[in-house]
């Protein structure tokens, strides 16, 4: 059963674009990108213990590095995207350094402030990032001469990008190391007894959390070929936060079903409703009240428990 | 007084530790040589669990010295002391209660082991640390639960694990926080058989206030009160000695 499923799925997804209309085609786009952004978060809150109301920070800066390289520098794109993932990335560990100082609420504090730093950076330095009127007339890579402008070339694009995120990331949460992690987050002070070392898990962790959010970064700017300082802005955190833990934080699948579902509410439903926040309220309390674990654990627990019903 | 033939396993120096006015431990001093069966008894607040939080690195003490096989490892976090030999148990059970026994036990297994920083391969694939976890549960009789979460357990199974966990390490020193607290009478006699059959390479220092069990198990017995080594020794000596019953026994 869970074979076939997963196989139907995989199918439905790489032929999206042959029947599906460009706005689904690039409303998938957009869903693919937030859940790479939003898998990278949950290694952080999920698998770590460690929320963090900052991890805008990753996305932006990858974004911000490549657009900047690629229009006023005039680098390629292959340099460019090495550079500004590498750049993160290094950002992320001196980030974790200051950050990793703290653990529950101070952790969170001390993300969300070096987040707005960035914000305000980009905001106030409008020579170098433009301020407010953001960076406009950027281009798509174009990976071994294949062109990214269609909305299906760049749907498997991030498909492939989105793909290889999942499985590194579970790989890394189920292996040896992604144990400890899960040790770390539950009992840091027995994993200390037991000789494993608390504060260099995290730091590692979060290194390669915010490697990951800067792969979406890069996909961001990618897809809408602009950037702008909301994309650094708390709320850009929250939503990806507000994601993780309505799909499940510390589950698999979790945050690409809480991802998607902010992105349809916020794109889909605003068309039709013009408080889209209240409803993203409204459908959070009620996660809230009926699934505390998230949408994902909820789902299987219904189905276990409806199959136990049957027999 | 010991006769030391060699260096003491566990060596503690004026170790003094202080909560703002409040002193715990005061310059305790003590050694423990390779292979003793130490017992460290004493009132309610006399420092004990304080003692044992700065020798495995929990706490860092104001000051004073911890040396384990006469290396100085004071300022060493408490996973550096774990790869030097070092293993405890807590007084407060503290286990993986999501888990299974067998990973439980293969977190233990996995802590001292370089593979711990793997991030490719998943945990499940180690066909050797789970054998040798199960061999580990096999040994505090808790084989038929391995596959069950931790919180399933009755209060004494916990316990058991607890000590399964330290043991499956293997450690040259083993700290014991009160192995027995909670325990029912049966329950007890399994733990003492337990923490008798460990191995002589092994060196036992427990904290326990149970008397009848522990006196049993220990060959030295170290008293505290109000942060300070009021007897220590031999056994019957300190069992004897006139201060132990004004402290301890209330005689």
């Amino acid at each position: 059963m869970k074979w076939i499923a997963a196989v139907a799925l995989g199918a439905l997804l790489v032929s999206l674009p042959s029947f599906a209309g460009d706005f689904y085609i690039n409303l998938a786009s957009q869903i693919l990108i937030a859940a790479i952004f939003a898998l990278s978060l949950n290694l952080l809150v999920g698998y770590g213990g460690m929320t963090s109301l900052g991890h805008a920070s990753y996305l932006g800066v990858a974004a911000y590095l490549s657009a900047l390289l690629t229009s006023r520098y005039g680098w390629g794109h292959g340099p460019a995207a090495m550079v500004s993932i590498a750049g993160t990335t290094a950002m992320a560990a001196c980030f974790g350094i200051i950050a990793l100082r703290a653990t529950g609420l101070g952790f969170l504090m001390i993300t969300l402030a070096l987040s707005q730093v960035l914000w305000g950076l980009a905001y106030r330095m409008s020579d170098v990032t433009n301020g407010d009127n953001g960076i406009a007339g950027l281009t798509r890579p174009t990976p071994f001469g294949i062109s990214l402008e269609s909305a299906g070339a760049f749907y498997w694009f991030a498909l492939i990008a989105a793909v290889l995120a999942f499985l590194m990331m579970t790989i890394f949460v189920s292996s040896a190391f992604g144990s400890s992690l899960k040790g770390v987050r539950d009992q840091p002070r027995r994993m200390a007894a037991l000789g494993f070392n608390p504060w260099m898990i995290r730091w590692i962790t979060f290194v390669y959390a915010g490697f990951w959010g800067g792969v979406s970064g890069l996909l961001y700017v990618y897809y809408n070929k602009y950037i702008h300082p909301t994309s650094l802005s708390t709320t850009s955190s929250a939503e990806a936060l507000l994601g993780v833990i309505a799909g499940g934080s510390g589950t698999p699948g979790g945050p690409v079903v809480g991802a998607a579902l902010v992105l349809l509410l916020k794109n889909y439903a605003s068309a039709y409703v013009e408080r889209w926040n209240m409803l993203l309220g409204l459908v959070f309390l009620f996660i809230v009240l009926v699934m505390p674990a998230g949408i994902s654990p909820g789902l299987s627990k219904l189905t276990a428990a409806l199959r136990g019903k049957s027999r | 007084m010991i006769v030391r033939t060699s260096v003491p396993a566990l060596e503690v120096v004026d170790l003094t530790k202080a909560f703002g006015g409040l002193v715990v431990t005061q310059s305790i001093s003590l050694a423990v040589r390779p292979g003793e069966r130490r017992l460290i008894i004493g009132p309610n607040g006399a420092g004990k669990t304080t003692l044992f939080n700065q020798i495995s690195g929990d706490m860092r003490p104001n000051s004073g010295q911890v040396k384990l096989f006469g290396t100085d490892v004071t300022q060493f976090a408490p996973c550096k002391r774990a790869h030097f030999g070092l293993s405890r148990t807590y007084q407060i059970i503290t286990l993986f209660t999501g888990d299974t026994l067998e990973h439980n036990i293969t977190l233990g297994l996995l802590g001292l082991l370089p593979s711990r920083w793997q991030m490719w391969r998943p945990l499940s694939h180690y066909g050797d640390l789970a054998t040798e976890a199960r061999r580990t549960l096999d040994a505090v009789g808790l084989l038929h639960l391995a596959r069950h979460p931790v919180s399933d357990l009755a209060y004494g199974e916990k316990r058991r694990v607890e000590l399964a966990m330290a043991l499956a390490q293997k450690p040259r020193v083993l700290l014991l926080d009160e192995p027995l607290a909670g325990l029912s009478n049966t329950e007890r006699s399994t733990v003492k058989s337990l923490i008798a059959s460990i191995p002589r390479e092994t060196t036992v220092i427990m904290i326990e206030h149970d008397m009848d069990t522990a006196l049993d198990l220990a060959e030295t017995v170290t008293l505290l009160n109000y942060g300070r080594v009021i007897v220590d020794g031999d056994r019957e000596a300190v069992i004897a000695d006139q201060r132990t019953r004004e402290v301890y026994l209330g005689i």
